[in-house]
């Protein structure tokens, strides 16, 4: 694995009398793709609240850049250079498409060049610039949630269920706009249920199961490995594609 | 901005209709009420009286909506910040009582002026003391918001006694703005006025600051999702603050207008016009300015036109109004989604 730009270790979360995490220790590879995988319940988006400081781990250590985050605040978290798309999206659905994006870009006006790429990677966004954000359909709120963290460079993307009740055409989109931002560099953490969606974007998977990590290595090692799958996610590729 | 982004054409664009439906009630209650009167001059006074009413309602409840709607904090001690501005007109009006006496709109103009500064500063003051020592510790739980504010607002009327006494007291209007404007049998009082051209003063700044600034940005995506806000970098705890600061400075500004207009000071005075403040942001939609900007004209025209058509039913046209906007609109005239 090459440098990680991300380490969680032996981390725990409780939340309220819930032991929800056990002890999830993985790292993020700088400039890959990582996927985050497991059942319902398994502690997926556990895990990238936690990262925020959304929800506070109770013991363990995540570093972030050779920096400990583990007790930092959500919003020096995200300012240290970790965006989030949370499975909710959190659109403000009351500002317009341009606003969403403007209040995204902490430290001034949006690149234009950079406006440009994110409107070309989700075009349909460029349609309703200066719509109320609530108007837009479920995939296309989905975009701006990804366009929203992409408005200015960061160092990691977490991403949480991105194509979570989109239609097939919707997540083709989403696969080709992961795929670019792969081959612009970014790192990105991307929790998914989608397997076909998995197998194709992954450089790593980290499959979580009862709150521990029960398998990390290559994609390709999990895609190749249907029994693999079977046991951790209760799933064949088959069923997935 | 990109020339591809710019270039858009708005003709090509899917348009949002806008919800100008609300916005009549106002115009639509006064032109429905006309005919209702014998005589204009009785519409007109009227009329006036209630918007000026209105507008006072408006700077009493604009900052409570604001900080229920970014915080989620019921604060029950919001009278206070405007007992609390009422009598820090106190401060201005003793050591320049000369200004308020003479004849001079300037300096009668001055002197409110600075009665409005004051009492500002003050209840921003307190405000901050307020949040950091009362509302701080129960975020999140109504519950104890209501016990703790409704706590905090028996001890800083206490406060309030010991300062000034318990007695009522009276204040006067500075010289030129007392009497009316007379334009043949219609009467309108000069304070009521100003009270008219400060409402709309600060709803056009409130507006302005809201849909045009990064901290006003910041507030309307605060009062949606406050923890998407801190996703994306920003410490919702200092918006917090400072909300809650100027809510508590738009009540004192509300509370100097409200005292010039009854004339007479009384630590309770905040707390009497709260049930009126509270209907107004349930009517506007929790966290709407303009919500509460329209519920506050339409209570206010109610009120002055019911008292005078139908007296016995004064008590409870405010309450009757409310009902009938919420089975109109449940979440209020401009319903605020928040997450």
């Amino acid at each position: 694995m090459a440098e990680a730009i991300l380490t969680l270790e032996g981390v725990h979360t409780h939340i309220g009398p819930y032991h929800i995490l056990q002890g999830v220790s993985f790292g993020i590879a700088r400039g890959e793709l990582t996927m985050l995988l497991g059942r319902n319940g398994a502690g997926k988006t556990t895990t990238l609240r936690t990262i925020m400081g959304l929800w506070q781990a109770s013991s363990g250590r995540i570093t972030f850049d050779g920096r400990e985050i583990t007790a930092s605040a959500t919003p020096d978290i995200a300012r240290s250079g970790i965006a989030y798309v949370p499975e909710s999206m959190g659109i403000f659905t009351g500002l317009t498409v341009r606003e969403n994006i403007v209040l995204a870009a902490r430290s001034g006006p949006v690149d234009p060049a950079r406006l440009d790429w994110i409107l070309g990677l989700f075009p349909a966004l460029r349609r309703f610039w200066d719509l109320p954000a609530g108007n837009l359909s479920g995939g296309q709120k989905q975009m701006l949630a990804i366009a929203r963290a992409i408005a200015e460079p960061r160092r990691l993307l977490l991403v949480d269920e991105p194509t979570k009740g989109l239609a097939p055409v919707m997540i083709r989109s989403m696969i080709e706009a992961f795929q670019a931002l792969k081959a612009a560099g970014e790192t990105i953490l991307l929790v998914e249920q989608n397997f076909h969606a998995a197998s194709v974007l992954g450089d790593r998977a980290v499959v979580i199961d009862d709150g521990r990590v029960a398998h990390q290595g290559p994609m390709s090692e999990l895609v190749a490995d249907t029994d693999l799958q079977q046991r951790l996610l209760g799933l064949s590729m088959d069923t997935h594609q | 901005m990109s020339s591809s982004v710019a270039d858009t054409k708005p003709g090509d664009l899917p348009r949002t209709p806008r919800d100008w439906v609300p916005l009549l009630l106002v115009p639509a209650l006064m032109v429905l009420a006309a005919p209702l009167f014998g005589n204009v001059s009785s519409w007109v006074t009227l009329t006036t009286a209630g918007l000026a009413m209105g507008m006072m309602i408006f700077l009493m409840a604009s900052g409570l909506t604001l900080v229920f709607g970014l915080m989620d904090v019921i604060n029950f001690g919001h009278g206070v910040f405007i007992s609390l501005g009422a009598y820090a007109t106190l401060l201005v009006l003793g050591p320049l009582a000369a200004w308020g006496e003479a004849d001079s709109l300037v300096l009668n103009l001055s002197l409110l002026g600075l009665c409005i500064l004051a009492a500002m500063a003050v209840t921003a003051a307190v405000g901050m003391l307020f949040e950091r020592v009362i509302v701080r510790p129960v975020y999140g739980s109504h519950l104890k918001q209501i016990l703790v504010t409704v706590g905090g607002l028996i001890v800083a009327e206490q406060f309030i006694h010991a300062i000034w006494g318990a007695s009522p007291i009276t204040v006067a209007l500075p010289q030129t703005l007392r009497g009316a404007f007379v334009f043949g049998d219609v009467a309108i009082e000069r304070y009521r006025v100003i009270a008219v051209v400060i409402g709309l003063a600060v709803f056009g700044l409130m507006h302005l600051v809201l849909n045009r600034t990064r901290i006003g940005l910041l507030i309307r995506a605060g009062v949606e999702n406050a923890e998407m806000v801190e996703s994306l970098g920003y410490r919702i705890r200092r918006l917090f603050v400072s909300v809650f600061v100027a809510g508590s400075a738009l009540a004192g500004l509300g509370g100097v207008m409200w005292a010039f207009y009854r004339q007479t000071l009384t630590a309770g005075m905040g707390m009497d016009v709260m049930v009126l403040v509270f209907i107004v942001i349930i009517i506007g939609g929790l966290g709407s300015i303009g919500g509460c900007f329209v519920g506050s004209l339409l209570i206010a025209l109610t009120a002055n036109y019911v008292g005078f058509l139908a007296p016995k039913l004064a008590l409870v046209s405010n309450i009757l109004v409310m009902a009938l906007v919420l089975i109109w609109r449940p979440q209020g005239l401009f319903p605020v989604n928040r997450q």
